[in-house]
C-alpha cells in the first residue's frame, strides 16, 4: 500500500518534473536569441541579451525609457523610434499609438521583442537620465504644509543635472497604497553641489506620495529616483527675465538662483513669489541672500489675503496682480512660470497681454 | 494490414463525424469563451481557428500516449485531469517559443491566440472524450484533428455570419453575446442535419 503510494507520487512527479525540463531546455535553446545589437540614434552600439523586451533590455544597459506601467502595455509613455527590426505593430500596441506616431514607427519598447538587430532613436536627454540611490539626510519644515528633503547620494555619488530640471522620486508600497509610483518633483538645490539633492514638496491633501514622504519617510531612510529630467532651464539670453511662482513652485528657481549667482549673472531678474497667507512664504533669508549676491536680482513676495492683523507689508492679491502693478508692459521680456495649472493659466494670459510671445514664456506645470 | 487499414477507415470516420455530426463546440458548447469574443471578424477567427486545430491534434495524440503508456500500466487513470491540463499547458508553451523563434509572421497570425487555448475546455474535452470513447492511437488522431476542425469551422461560419450582421439592428438586451448564442443555437440545429451522411 505505501509502496504504491510511493510508486505513484514518483510516476506524476517524474512526468511533472520531465514536462518542467523540456520547458527550460525550449527556454534555453529556442528562447535564446543570443547577442543583439541595438543601434541608438544611428550612433550608439549596445549590445544587449536577446529575447526580452526593448524596455528591459535598455535598462540593463542604464538607459532608461521613461514608463508609468512598468512594461504592461498599458500607459503608453515608453514611446520609442524603432527604425529597423521592430517586426510588425502588435495589436496590444495599436490602442496607445496614433495613426501619426504608427506612420513615423512609433513603438511602445515594452512590447517590442529585442530578436535581433535593432535600430532605434530616442530623445538624446534619456541617454543622460540615471537611476540613483540616496540616503535622505535632512528634513526641514518650510511651512505648514512644505517641507524640504535632503537627498545625499549612494548610488551613483555625483549627478548632473541643469538647474531647472526635475527628478521622479520612486515612492514605495506604504500602508494606504500598494503600488510603487513615481511622482517628479523639481531640484531645488546648487548644481555645483552634486553630491545631494533637494526637493521642495508640498503637501497635497489625499496624495499618495506626498503623504509617503510626510508621514512615512525619516531621516536616514534610503530613496530612489530617476532623472534628471525636462526642459525648463534658464535660457542663455540677454533679454530680462520674469520669474512667477505659487507655492512648491518655488523649487526649480531656487536652483536657478544658485546658477545665476556662481556666474555672477547681470541679467535683469524679477522673481515673484506668491501664497495665500503669510504662512505659505518661505525662504525669504535666502532670496535675501541671493538678493544682496546678484544686484539686478529683484525677489517680491506677494501675499493674497494677508490676516487683517498681521504686519505685511508687501505686495497683496494674486501675483498676476503684483506683476500688473509692478510694470506697464513686458516687451523683450522673458517668462518662467511654475506652479500649479490655474496659476500658469493665468499668468500666461497676463503676460501675453503685457507683451511677451508665447514663446518666450517657459512654464513647468504641476500635473 | 487488413486491421490497420480497417482502424485508418475508421479515424476517417470519427474525424468526418468530429467535424460535422459530433461537432464539439455545437453539440457540446465546449470553447465558447473564445468563440464568442473572437467571433467578430473572419481572419482572427481563421487564426484562432487554426491554432485550435493544430493544439488539439497533437495534445489528443500526447495525451493518448501519457494516458495508454503511463497512467493506464499504474492504474492512476484518476490522475488524467491534472496530467492533461499540464501537458497541454506544456505542449502549448514550447509551441508558443518555437513560433515566436522561427516563424514570426505565423507567431503574429497564430502565435497571439495560443495562450487563449491553454485554457480552452475544447483542448481538454477532446482528450478527455478520447479516453471515455477509448480510441485507439490512430483514430485519437483522427478525432483531435477533426474536432478541431470542427470547431474551426464553426467559428469560422460564426465569424462570417456577424460580419454580415454587424450592420443590422439587433434588439439592445440581445447585442454582443445574446445573438451570438442564439446563433449558435440555429447552427447547431443546422449541423444534427448531417447525422446519417456517413455511418
Amino acid at each position: 500500500m505505501v509502496l504504491e503510494i510511493i510508486r505513484d507520487v514518483l510516476a506524476v512527479s517524474t512526468v511533472a518534473a520531465f514536462l518542467t525540463l523540456v520547458l527550460i531546455l525550449c527556454e534555453g535553446m529556442i528562447s535564446n536569441y543570443g547577442p543583439c545589437e541595438v543601434t541608438l540614434n544611428g550612433s550608439r552600439k549596445e549590445t544587449v541579451q536577446g529575447g526580452k523586451s526593448l524596455l528591459l533590455s535598455l535598462q540593463e544597459k542604464k538607459i532608461f525609457i521613461p514608463s508609468a506601467c512598468g512594461g504592461r502595455g498599458t500607459c503608453g509613455v515608453c514611446k520609442v523610434k524603432v527604425l529597423e527590426g521592430g517586426g510588425p505593430l502588435l495589436p496590444t500596441e495599436t490602442p496607445l499609438l496614433t495613426q501619426r506616431e504608427q506612420q513615423a514607427s512609433v513603438r511602445l519598447s515594452c512590447q517590442v521583442k529585442v530578436r535581433g538587430p535593432l535600430a532605434i532613436e530616442i530623445p538624446e536627454e534619456f541617454f543622460r537620465m540615471h537611476q540613483y540611490r540616496a540616503r535622505c539626510s535632512r528634513i526641514e519644515d518650510l511651512t505648514y504644509d512644505m517641507k524640504r528633503f535632503t537627498f545625499e547620494l549612494t548610488e551613483p555619488e555625483t549627478i548632473s543635472f541643469t538647474a531647472g530640471q526635475y527628478v521622479q522620486l520612486r515612492c514605495p508600497p506604504y500602508k494606504g497604497s500598494r503600488e510603487e509610483v513615481s511622482r517628479a518633483y523639481s531640484i531645488a538645490s546648487d548644481p555645483l553641489e552634486n553630491r545631494r539633492i533637494d526637493l521642495i514638496i508640498r503637501r497635497v491633501p489625499k496624495g499618495i506620495c506626498t503623504t509617503w514622504c510626510f508621514e512615512y519617510l525619516r531621516e536616514g531612510d534610503p530613496v530612489s529616483f530617476t532623472g534628471p529630467f525636462g526642459d525648463f532651464y534658464l535660457r542663455d539670453t540677454q533679454t530680462p527675465k520674469l520669474f512667477i511662482a505659487g507655492g512648491s513652485g518655488l523649487a526649480p528657481f531656487v536652483s536657478i538662483l544658485w546658477q545665476m549667482k556662481h556666474a555672477a549673472d547681470g541679467r535683469q531678474t524679477v522673481f515673484f513669489f506668491g501664497g495665500n497667507r503669510m504662512e505659505d512664504l518661505c525662504l525669504l533669508d535666502e532670496m535675501k541672500a541671493f538678493e544682496q549676491a546678484l544686484p539686478n536680482f529683484r525677489f517680491v513676495p506677494v501675499v493674497a489675503k494677508p490676516a487683517s492683523e498681521s504686519r505685511w507689508s508687501g505686495q497683496t492679491g494674486l501675483v498676476t496682480e503684483a506683476v500688473q502693478r509692478s510694470f506697464e508692459r513686458l516687451d523683450g521680456w522673458e517668462g518662467y512660470l511654475c506652479g500649479g495649472p490655474g496659476m500658469i493659466e493665468a499668468a500666461m494670459r497676463v503676460l501675453r497681454q503685457m507683451g511677451i510671445p508665447d514663446e518666450k514664456i517657459y512654464y513647468d506645470k504641476f500635473a | 494490414m487488413n486491421g490497420l487499414g480497417a482502424e485508418i477507415w475508421q479515424a476517417v470516420v470519427v474525424c468526418f463525424a468530429a467535424v460535422f455530426t459530433n461537432n464539439i463546440l455545437l453539440t457540446t458548447f465546449l470553447g465558447m469563451c473564445p468563440f464568442t469574443s473572437v467571433s467578430r471578424e473572419v481572419r482572427t477567427a481563421a487564426g484562432l481557428g487554426g491554432a485550435v486545430v493544430f493544439v488539439m491534434t497533437f495534445t489528443c495524440l500526447l495525451n493518448w500516449m501519457a494516458y495508454h503508456w503511463i497512467l493506464v500500466p499504474l492504474g492512476l487513470e484518476f490522475f488524467r485531469f491534472i496530467l492533461f491540463i499540464i501537458i497541454i499547458a506544456a505542449f502549448v508553451q514550447v509551441v508558443e517559443m518555437i513560433l515566436d523563434r522561427f516563424s514570426p509572421r505565423l507567431y503574429q497570425n497564430l502565435g497571439i491566440f495560443l495562450p487563449l487555448i491553454t485554457v480552452n475546455c475544447a483542448i481538454l474535452g477532446a482528450s478527455l472524450f478520447m479516453v471515455i470513447r477509448e480510441y485507439s492511437l490512430i483514430v485519437t488522431i483522427g478525432y483531435g484533428f477533426g474536432s478541431g476542425l470542427g470547431w474551426l469551422l464553426a467559428i469560422l461560419a460564426m465569424a462570417g455570419i456577424r460580419q454580415r450582421f454587424s450592420e443590422s439592428r439587433v434588439p439592445a438586451g440581445l447585442q454582443g453575446p445574446g445573438i451570438t448564442l442564439i446563433i449558435a443555437g440555429l447552427m447547431a440545429l443546422a449541423f444534427i442535419g448531417f447525422t446519417g451522411v456517413l455511418s
